[in-house]
């Protein structure tokens, strides 16, 4: 039942959000609202992390360990059912996305200023959906949530983003969003189906159910097609490089607490998409695709960070860099290995942790300097009080700093896929080299340089200082002890390690 | 002979809507009343709807040898009645303030649902022709309705030299049919073709007529060319009526054909069909892009959205009679639910109606209830999850796979991806705060018309088909077509 309180929360949050700015009420308060709902996931989610039982127990089945469970009958004509789950991996993202949902509340405290309420419901819908997406387990209500999810951010970015140069911009990037997300998703509905009729036509039984369509039998073939259905799908969010072409207009228009989410968790649902799903359901067609997936991710590490580099809008330089580091978190995937599954978990939660630090200070920047154009930045150190520190900081860590969790991430996905592929290590680990460019030339051209003025900007005040400090300390935190985190995915990730491994059933 | 009473039973609805037809006419006669003309018009509709369950305890019944009265059709007429209600709230407040005469639109509106409910229970070619005749030719008034606004009278005049070529078509392909295979029933016409094979050709041709005048009918692709300008310039509640009444009835009675006369025998026919629905998607969807006006968008998305629905007709079997009827029911509440909006932003009626997009800027600040129920239609008709249209993509994409047809479900595919570009450029004006040129709103106490009302319960209808569908599968799934 909690599962159910965790998933409906947001959406009843955002609900109130709207109405009480149309009942007329003060400004200020649909704000706390959406603050208390957030924290209250934050709550419950860590109420789980702490009573939960998340310890490998015995053999690994054919059927995953769920923590908690819940489930209801829902279209029986198909055999769908709401169905819910918890497991480590789960429990991760759903903290991950509470806390972020957090951040992205206080970060618009002041930046967002027209229609509150109505942002507010946005806001809370896009956690709700990927709270939903992180928690289905049946195919039928993920797709449900993986679509719904988009149509708030839709809005975010369409009324309340930055319009570029060209007039309508804002409207176009998040039509572009849209549309890409979509369209891939509707691949997956296809792949989707084509499993359950699959299924249907060797049982007799429509079913939707995970556990139940892991163990179909698939010709070659059409386990590859299939598969490949959910891996475009999931290589659209991601994103994988050919079809990385809605980010960075979706992030340089969207506004700071719209970045926030789609860096720090949308893009985590296609990770988590890919472990769950397209692995586990499809290990035999995932072993044949890997080469083709790692390599995908060496060509993202690089194209990334050379975008990066030649980005002028800081926005848009963070979120090439999320280009790069999903590269990273790809070739972790594919590789296979238990420690490169550990090492995903981890650099997906740095990466949210330090891109959503990189995004709030890009904000914070546009409210006091009123571009995001790094040519007319520069000598900024000093001039904004403890902001420059806390940039340095963000920036050491998304280039993998050693005592942040980024580098944990980085050497464990590095370390873990050498004893498969130790090429693709060797080559990847070239990016890193690449990263530390990017990310040195950001923190030269906006802090470093000759000052324009030596006038102050303005320091941070508590709320803007606190919610860096967090984010600092939590970095800190998992890059010192990450133990906090990897106890609890272990059994998700053995499943998948086991299930990746030993795929020749001999029914398939 | 006993049979009869049980048999004039199993006509009521038809019979009902004479009657109320008669009365309404005669009522004008006497007295014109605006409000009683209405009040007449819904009372006779609910009444048909009421006498359906009465007619659902002795179905299937076969009446003369013209009419099939089953659960299929007894379910496509509920919708349609529903659907024709629906159009009556709008009209009611829609023409409160026309500067013409007001009545006999329901008199129309009426005839025009009796032919509907005719061609859903046909078996016959002579129902069939009749049905769809006295479906049509109502509807060149409908649509001239406000003939002293030139596009209206223009859409009317167009809308009836097309439908009347496409009723030359369709009769010229039913005397080859009867040529060659000496009867007019659907299901006779197998037996009698398989004892004349010489005939074939004679049947390749008479069948490909018939298609051409249903695609008419239907606004596909090649025969759509009519569509935008009549939705554009027919008055709201007749664009409302036409996309969806008349939608329905001739895509029962297509369903019906194919399924009792097989001409699956005809794989070229059945390829050609697919053809149609996949160069519908395609041309429907591209033509939307760089429309101006809400109507003519509405009208391209509908070929696209048949076109969707014909794909089905070419996987065939029962999941796909489920599909069509699941299908047509998301998509007439989504189409009434986008119409209704329509008509009441221009409602009453003073001049020609509000389709600029700009029209619509700022709506959801002005009127955010209303302006949230167009957002949901427009999800729904993009197909998008929490809305009843994304439960009737996913039974056509089901269908498409299960009858491993890959190229039309990759074209439903790129359809929607298509079709999403100008559903969220049409949203999305509606949260602009910039103010349009000239505004039009729904009058401030719109959700108390009965107009409103309808409009509202079609958003909570669509909403609660997209959460929670079983219900409505339920019902179509019982609603089975009886052979013979």
């Amino acid at each position: 039942m909690i599962l159910c309180w965790l998933l409906f929360v947001p959406f009843i949050g955002g609900f109130l959000c709207w109405q009480i700015e149309r009942r007329g009420a003060p400004s200020q308060l649909p704000r706390w609202i959406a603050l208390l709902t957030m924290l209250l996931v934050v709550v419950l989610s860590l109420w789980l992390w702490l009573t939960g039982d998340f310890s490998l127990t015995g053999a690994i089945g054919d059927s995953p360990s769920w923590a908690r469970e819940f489930r209801v009958g829902w279209i029986d004509r198909f055999g769908i059912s709401f169905h819910l789950a918890l497991d480590g991996l789960s429990l991760i993202m759903i903290t991950l996305t509470g806390f972020l949902g957090v951040l992205a509340v206080v970060c618009s405290w002041n930046e967002i200023t027209n229609r509150i309420g109505f942002f507010h419901l946005n806001l809370l819908w896009i956690i709700g959906g990927v709270v939903g997406v992180f928690l289905a387990i049946d195919l039928f209500l993920f797709f449900f949530f993986w679509e719904m999810m988009l149509v708030p951010m839709y809005f975010l970015i369409a009324l309340w983003g930055h319009s570029g140069s060209k007039g309508n911009t804002r409207i176009g990037a998040a039509i572009k969003f849209f549309i890409y997300t979509q369209a891939s998703g509707l691949l997956m509905l296809v792949s989707i189906l084509g499993l359950v009729f699959a299924h249907y036509s060797n049982t007799g039984v429509f079913t939707f159910d995970y556990a139940v369509l892991r163990d179909t039998p698939l010709s070659g073939p059409l386990a590859y097609v299939l598969m490949l259905g959910f891996f475009i799908a999931f290589a659209v969010k991601l994103p994988v490089v050919p079809l990385h072409g809605w980010l960075p207009d979706a992030h340089a228009q969207a506004p700071t607490a719209g970045s926030v989410d789609l860096a720090g968790i949308l893009l985590k649902t296609a990770a988590y998409g890919m472990l769950r799903f397209a692995i586990p359901l499809f290990p035999d067609a995932s072993a044949q695709f890997a080469p083709i997936a790692m390599a995908l991710g060496l060509v993202g590490i690089y194209y990334g960070a050379l975008l990066a580099y030649s980005q002028t809008d800081i926005k848009r330089l963070i979120a090439c860099s999320s280009i790069s580091h999903m590269g990273f978190i790809l070739i972790g995937i594919y590789s296979g290995t238990l420690l490169a599954l550990q090492g995903v978990i981890v650099l997906m939660i740095a990466h949210a942790f330090s891109a959503a630090g990189l995004f709030i200070m890009s904000g914070q920047l546009y409210e006091r300097i009123h571009t995001r154009n790094m040519p007319e930045m520069g000598g900024l150190f000093g001039r904004l009080g403890a902001l420059p520190g806390f940039g340095l900081v963000f920036v050491m860590a998304s280039l993998g700093m050693p005592g942040t969790a980024n580098f944990i991430g980085e050497f464990l996905i590095l370390f873990g896929a050498f004893e498969t592929v130790p090429w693709v290590v060797v080559v990847a680990s070239g990016g890193l080299i690449l990263a530390a460019i990017y990310s040195l030339v950001l923190m030269h051209r906006v802090y470093w340089g000759t000052p324009r003025s030596e006038a102050s900007l303005g320091g941070l005040d508590p709320r803007e200082y606190s919610m860096l400090l967090v984010l600092l300390v939590l970095t800190l935190w998992v890059g010192l002890y990450p133990n906090t985190v990897l106890d609890i995915s272990q059994t998700a990730m053995s499943e998948i390690t086991h299930w990746f491994a030993v795929s020749p059933l001999p029914t398939r | 002979m006993n049979q009869f009473p049980t048999q004039l039973l199993a006509l009521a609805p038809l019979a009902v809507l004479c009657v109320t037809v008669v009365v309404v006419m005669l009522s004008i006669a006497a007295r014109r009343h605006h409000f009683t003309t209405a009040t007449m018009t819904v009372i006779g509709l609910s009444l048909a709807l009421v006498s359906l369950l009465g007619v659902l305890r002795i179905t299937p019944i076969q009446v003369t040898s013209l009419f099939i009265i089953d659960d299929y059709s007894v379910l496509y007429a509920a919708i349609v009645l529903v659907a024709a209600l629906a159009c009556t709230m709008l009209a009611h407040a829609y023409l409160e303030t026309l500067p013409d005469r007001r009545e006999e639109f329901y008199l129309l509106l009426l005839c025009s649902t009796g032919g509907a409910l005719a061609l859903i229970a046909s078996r016959h070619f002579a129902s069939f022709f009749i049905g769809l005749e006295l479906l049509s030719v109502p509807l060149y008034g409908m649509v001239a309705y406000a003939f002293r606004d030139r596009i209206s009278l223009e859409a009317g005049l167009k809308y009836m030299v097309l439908s009347g070529a496409a009723s030359a078509f369709l009769l010229f392909g039913m005397a080859l049919l009867y040529a060659a295979s000496g009867t007019l029933e659907y299901a006779g016409l197998v037996d009698g073709l398989a004892n004349g094979g010489e005939h074939q050709s004679w049947v390749m041709i008479g069948v490909g007529m018939m298609v051409i005048a249903l695609t008419f009918k239907l606004s596909l692709v090649p025969f759509h060319l009519w569509t935008p300008d009549v939705y554009e310039g027919a008055p709201g509640p007749s664009s409302a009526f036409l996309a969806t009444v008349s939608k329905v009835a001739v895509f029962a009675v297509l369903l019906r054909f194919f399924t009792l006369a097989p001409p699956a025998a005809n794989e070229w026919l059945l390829t050609l069909v697919g053809v149609i629905a996949f160069a519908s998607m395609m041309v429907g969807n591209l033509l939307a892009l760089r429309q101006r006006n809400v109507k003519r968008l509405l009208g391209y998305s509908s070929i696209a959205h048949l076109g969707y629905l014909l794909s089905v007709i070419v996987a065939g079997g029962e999941l796909g009679t489920e599909a069509v009827g699941v299908y047509l029911a998301t998509y007439i509440a989504t189409m009434l639910g986008a119409f209704g909006v329509i008509t009441l932003v221009s409602s009453p009626y003073s001049g020609t109606d509000a389709g600029a997009l700009h029209h619509y800027r700022g709506l959801f600040w002005r009127r955010p209830y209303l302006a949230t129920v167009f957002t949901l239609m427009m999800l729904s008709l993009a197909g998008i999850p929490i809305t009843a249209g994304f439960i009737g993509k996913f039974y056509v994409i089901a269908v498409a796979v299960d009858a491993h047809l890959w190229w039309l479900a990759g074209g439903i595919v790129v359809g929607s991806a298509i079709g999403l570009y100008y559903y969220l450029r049409l949203m999305v004006i509606m949260f602009l705060d910039e103010p349009g040129e000239s505004r039009r709103d729904a009058v401030s106490g719109w959700g108390q018309q009965s107009g409103g009302i309808m409009v509202l319960l079609l958003a909570a209808l669509v909403i609660f088909f997209g959460v929670y569908p079983q219900p409505l599968i339920a019902l179509v799934h019982a609603a089975g077509m009886a052979h013979g």
